[in-house]
């Protein structure tokens, strides 16, 4: 097991994949010459060349709406959106089109497509480049939603995706790809659709993906020097999203906190509570409770953002107030 | 126009009340009749209902606060409307004597009747967890104490019910002595947070014992001839209106003290009031702690019909559904543990009144009569008497009065 990055662990997953089936490519805006706005694809444009690493012009809808093409006639693509605050600029290709042209067209086509996106605030970057709508992707049927929070997970998840024959989004987050992690070495692969006990515990249940990961993890070694045990139930997909090990956590601890960077309102957390509700009400000992974003467009001013965001003292005290 | 809701007097003892919650909010919405706060007396928690509909304009108060009977609350009024009068006023100015009277009275029928004890316990606060596991093991919630935020039972206090007793711990040390040790079992603390009842009664006893300096006589009854006479009685009575002998007891007590006014009393500062009616409370055992029924006018009411009263205003407490009257207005207060086969006991006074009466078994004895010793029935009933009120004397002379009507009870029934 090597301790690489985030980022050499995306790398290394686009790397294998090229080598292993040449239908697969990658188009984006300064993917190629440049390496990529975040150097993921640094060395990719010597090595595969200008056929297989497009850099395609500032224009999203075309970048989207190019690669779903690609994917209809037996390419895999992988399109890189710089940032996924531009995913609205390409909206009707990313919602209306890939999920649903496989249905649509009575399943004469499938689409191969990958979208990798980043997200996430954090980096003062203003609001209008900083959100984390990863909610809005997940409401669509037909648009599968992969966000990972570990270097293995991305690594393994992305394999996973550039061999599905459906539209992938995969969000990575912008201050994530420094993050270090243990990734087995050689060829391995991680299902979609399967959330996974990150950290085990027996008095509290935190759900959560991503950024939310890092943040609770650290949260629960904070809550552990307390006596508390907190298990940590990672998503990693959000639709087809898996809620077993969730319920199966859940009638362990019977008390919840869901983590997610995105707005409270409408959010991912909604969803995780609504569902253990519905499916464990039984099991229920304390309100479940939402750690999210503030309602707010993001501050550019840094003592803001981080006020809006998240932050790891808000879900120890969202753990200490379920656990009262 | 705008109304005032002010601090409803539940009782003629009462003097404030405390605002435990404010059941509407600042802009809510309200109708008449619909509950607005819900406030705490001495004897229990009572919704209060708004006299007018439209929009709660302002909370004159804030929870937790203690307000005098009759201080405005709260202001009623439609949306955006401006508040006239009652600018956030602090609760002690409220008792300052030259205040301008309040623009509206509250109304006494816009108190509710319901207490909220019997809204608590049909709708009991526990999670569906702790519901789930107290149904699978038969476990009563409504006999819980929760542990939870506001008081919601949760999994622990429910498994806490289903191991009381179970954990047992044997001493691992190798003992070189053959094991005649018993195993010890190892019970834990238990924490239980008081009730509101609870609460109340700590406070008014505290009250009571510290600042009344009590006194005490005790006296024994001859009870034979009741017994006698009670045994007669109920012969003829179905078995739900049968007469007890603290019914006996209770209608002798309010005829002693038609002719004692001064134990039917209270002080207030240099003043005696004498009550002019005689209304005997009646101590009652209520989950978590205990409430005093009246029965009004008790001097003037017949076995049958006190004893009617009692079971009705006992049973009603015993639910917690009790009615503010049955609460209100006792002027001389009685404690009973005859059943429990008590020789003698003493009382703490009921504020405000001056006395109280407590009263012990009854039970066969030997005793002398004319030199001789032979069986009979005696009881002892011991007086508490605040001494600012009265004294030794009379309190000795109201016990002989009392030992004419137990001890010739037919003097009750002419």
């Amino acid at each position: 097991m090597a301790k690489i990055t985030m980022r050499e662990a995306i790398s290394q997953a686009l790397m294998e994949e090229m080598d292993r089936d040449p239908a697969v490519f990658i188009m984006g805006e300064e993917v190629g010459v440049w390496g990529g706005t975040y150097a993921v694809t640094k060395g990719f444009y010597d090595k595969y060349g200008p056929k297989r690493i497009k850099d395609t012009p500032i224009a999203e809808n075309a970048i989207i709406g190019g690669a779903i093409g690609a994917a209809m006639v037996g390419q895999r693509p992988v399109a890189e959106l710089m940032t996924i605050n531009f995913a609205f600029s390409a909206m009707d290709y990313m919602v209306n089109q890939a999920p649903k042209l496989h249905y649509m067209f009575g399943g004469q086509f499938t689409l191969p497509l990958v979208i990798r996106a980043v997200g996430g605030g954090g980096r003062q970057l203003g609001a209008t480049h900083s959100q984390t709508p990863d909610a809005i992707f997940a409401h669509f049927p037909g648009l599968k939603v992969v966000s990972p929070g570990t270097p293995e997970d991305a690594k393994g998840l992305l394999k996973s995706a550039i061999r599905s024959n459906d539209p992938i989004l995969f969000i990575e987050h912008a201050t994530m790809y420094q993050v270090r992690g243990e990734v087995p070495d050689g060829e391995f692969t991680i299902p979609i659709g399967k959330s996974k006990v990150q950290r085990e515990g027996k008095d509290l249940t935190i759900v959560t993906y991503c950024k939310g990961l890092e943040l609770s993890m650290k949260a629960a070694e904070e809550l552990s020097k307390e006596g508390i045990e907190v298990e940590i139930v990672d998503l990693r997909t959000l639709r087809p999203l898996d809620m077993e090990p969730v319920i199966e956590s859940f009638k362990k601890t019977n008390r919840a906190v869901v983590v997610e960077e995105g707005w409270k309102s409408y959010g991912v957390g909604s969803e995780i509570v609504s569902r253990i509700y519905e499916e464990a009400f039984d099991y229920v000992d304390a309100p479940i409770i939402r750690v999210a974003q503030k309602e707010v467009p993001l501050p550019y001013n840094r003592t803001l953002e981080q006020a809006a965001l998240p932050q790891i003292p808000d879900i120890i005290s969202a753990a200490k107030e379920v656990l009262k | 126009m705008a109304e005032t809701i002010s601090m409803p007097k539940l009782g003629f003892d009462m003097a404030e009340g405390t605002l435990i919650r404010w059941v509407k909010q600042v802009g809510d919405n309200i109708n008449k009749g619909d509950v607005l706060a819900e406030i705490e007396t001495d004897k229990a928690t009572v919704e209060v209902e708004s006299s007018a509909s439209g929009v709660v304009l302002q909370h004159i108060v804030e929870q937790g606060a203690i307000v005098p009977v009759n201080a405005p609350i709260a202001v009623v009024g439609a949306a955006g409307e401006k508040v006239a009068m009652a600018s956030p006023s602090k609760v002690e100015s409220q008792k300052s004597v030259d205040e301008k009277p309040l623009p509206t009275q509250p109304k006494v029928d816009s108190v509710s009747s319901a207490v909220s004890s019997s809204d608590s316990s049909s709708m009991i606060k526990a999670s569906p967890l702790a519901k789930k596991i107290a149904k699978d093991n038969q476990v009563d919630l409504s006999n819980l104490q929760g542990s939870g935020p506001n008081g919601r039972i949760v999994k622990k206090d429910v498994e806490s019910v289903l191991v009381t007793g179970q954990k047992s711990q044997v001493s691992s040390s190798q003992s070189p002595i053959p094991n005649y040790q018993l195993p010890i079992a190892n019970y834990e603390d238990k924490v239980i947070p008081t009730t509101k009842l609870r609460q109340a009664i700590g406070r008014r006893l505290v009250e009571s014992k510290t600042t009344i300096p009590h006194f005490y006589v005790t006296h024994e009854y001859k009870m034979d001839a009741l017994i006698d006479m009670r045994k007669q009685i109920n012969a003829y009575l179905p078995d739900n209106e049968k007469v007890s002998v603290n019914d006996f007891i209770l209608k002798a007590t309010a005829l002693s003290l038609r002719q004692f006014p001064n134990l039917n009393a209270t002080i207030k500062g240099n003043e005696i009031t004498q009550f002019g009616d005689v209304n005997v409370g009646v101590a009652v055992t209520v989950p978590g702690g205990l409430m005093t029924v009246v029965v009004k006018n008790t001097d003037q009411k017949s076995l049958r019909q006190i004893s009617g009263e009692v079971k009705a205003m006992a049973g009603r407490a015993r639910e917690g559904k009790v009615k503010p009257d049955d609460v209100d207005g006792s002027t001389f207060s009685t404690s009973n543990l005859g059943m429990y086969d008590v020789e003698d006991f003493i009382a703490i006074i009921n504020p405000p009144e001056a006395a109280i009466l407590a009263i012990s078994s009854a039970r066969e004895v030997p005793v002398v009569e004319n030199g001789q010793i032979k069986a009979g029935w005696r009881m002892k009933a011991t007086i508490s008497v605040d001494h600012r009120v009265s004294d030794g004397a009379e309190a000795a002379q109201f016990m002989q009065k009392l030992a004419e009507f137990l001890e010739n009870p037919v003097r009750m029934l002419v």
